[in-house]
């Protein structure tokens, strides 16, 4: 299992066990974590998983890929950490990743 | 009044289940009328993840979902559905004889015998940007589409976006507008190369600005705008705006039908198991917009709804008469209303 903490934008953290493979968004909903939409259901089609990687994390995370930054543009107050959440696969390298929830989804 | 227009069954929403529904309604020789906002059918597959492979559709280990559309407008085609797209149902009547009446955005009046709502998440409609303070603006200063190119003759246009529409309208109202202003967060664009190229020109001839960043504020007076604050790389700056145009992409809203007096639960309409049909007799919905115990939004879930409440559909477009199951695969009834008997 992979430790994942998911920040609220109360500022309230969740710690939750997610397993390898599965996506980040899917833990935050599975852990009713407050502030994750995910209204499309993970297709990269809606921008309500955003997210905000920990600074230390986003090397290990990586950058958006096109589709993904195309669908950012809908997001509320895009940062360069700015992620959507459905499209984070779950890891061994990312164990103790962290990710701060933002004020509103769109 | 405009000409009525009559059908046996009004099927709000063009999506997957309200494309089966045809089929089975079909079936039992009820005709059909479709009515969706977007201006193709598909709803979702079509409009949100076209490309994307669905897998749990029985019999299909793997279909795209616009695939899927197309499939079931060919299963559906024997039955001659009519469409009407670009409309937004707005009121519901129930008339004397038990009849519907509905009307849409623009007007178009629609009698049926029943309704079916297969609405999905709802209508889309267009987001609104993540902009404080935006609200009292709608209407006079900000609007989310151009109904008229007029009412932007003379402005301080700021448009905001990336995709098709931002750069289309950048493009279009550049001669009609005093001055243009397009942000997008990043110098990467969602639209057609050749417009972003056309966009870029322009710039070059100083015709129109365009500028890296996000509308962060607004100033204005009663509805309306006098300047929008821009927060680019190098920090914030403000440009003169009277009109904003926000093109952010679109969600999905319950829209009027939340008005049409039928019990909803968290936005949804909830139904029985067994016609599939509303607080309000004659009015059924199916898919992703019902609710029942242990409801899955499966589209799969979905066809099995319009099948059982194309049974009881049946009994209130022809009543008296004698309901008779039969199988596609022996039917020779059946088979006729397909094209396909020998």
């Amino acid at each position: 299992m992979t430790k994942l903490t998911f920040i609220a934008h109360d500022g309230t953290h969740f710690d939750v066990d997610a397993e390898n493979g599965s996506t980040v968004m899917e833990n935050a909903i599975r852990n009713a974590v407050p502030g994750i939409e995910a209204e499309c259901g993970g297709a990269c089609a809606c921008a309500t998983c955003h997210v905000y990687v920990d600074e230390a994390w986003t090397a290990e995370v990586g950058e958006p890929e096109a589709m993904e930054e195309d669908m950012l543009d809908f997001a509320y107050d895009v940062q360069p950490n700015s992620r959507l959440s459905c499209q984070i696969k779950v890891r061994d390298a990312l164990d103790g990743l962290v990710v701060r929830v933002p004020a509103r989804q769109g | 009044m405009t000409d009525i227009i009559r059908t046996d069954v009004l099927i709000v929403g063009a999506g997957p289940v309200g494309l089966f529904a045809v089929f089975e309604l079909g079936l039992f020789d009820m005709k059909c009328h479709l009515i969706d906002i977007l201006d193709r059918p598909g709803g979702q597959c079509a409009e949100l993840y076209p490309e994307k492979p669905i897998y749990d559709i029985p019999g299909w280990p793997s279909i795209s979902a616009q695939g899927l559309v197309d499939r079931l407008l060919e299963q559906i085609a024997p039955f001659k559905p009519d469409f009407t797209f670009n409309r937004m149902v707005s009121s519901l009547e129930k008339l004397e004889d038990g009849s519907f009446r509905v009307i849409t955005d623009e007007n178009e009046v629609f009698e049926a015998k029943v309704v079916v709502i297969a609405a999905g998440g709802g209508s889309f409609q267009p987001k609104r940007p993540p902009i404080p303070g935006i609200e009292p603006y709608e209407g006079k200063s900000v609007f989310y589409s151009v109904r008229r190119m007029e009412e932007f003759r003379g402005h301080d246009l700021v448009i905001v976006g990336g995709g098709d529409s931002a750069l289309d309208w950048t493009l279009n109202l550049q001669p009609v507008a005093k001055s243009v202003t397009l942000v997008h967060r990043r110098p990467e664009f969602r639209a057609a190369p050749d417009s972003v190229n056309k966009m870029y020109a322009m710039q070059e001839m100083k015709e129109l600005d365009f500028q890296v960043g996000q509308v962060t504020g607004l100033t204005g007076t009663d509805g309306h705008l006098s300047a929008a604050t821009i927060k680019g790389p190098d920090g914030d700056t403000e440009v003169p705006c009277t009109r904003l145009l926000p093109f952010f992409g679109l969600t999905m809203k319950l829209g009027p039908i939340a008005e049409w007096g039928l019990n909803l639960h968290e936005n949804l309409i909830p139904v029985d198991t067994e016609k599939f049909q509303t607080s309000v007799p004659g009015i059924f919905a199916v898919g992703d917009i019902n609710w029942y115990p242990g409801k899955l939004k499966l589209i799969l879930s979905g066809f099995h709804e319009v099948a059982l409440m194309a049974q009881a559909a049946k009994r209130i477009v022809s009543p008296g008469e004698r309901i008779v199951f039969q199988y596609t695969t022996s039917s020779t009834s059946l088979q006729k209303k397909l094209g396909v008997a020998g």
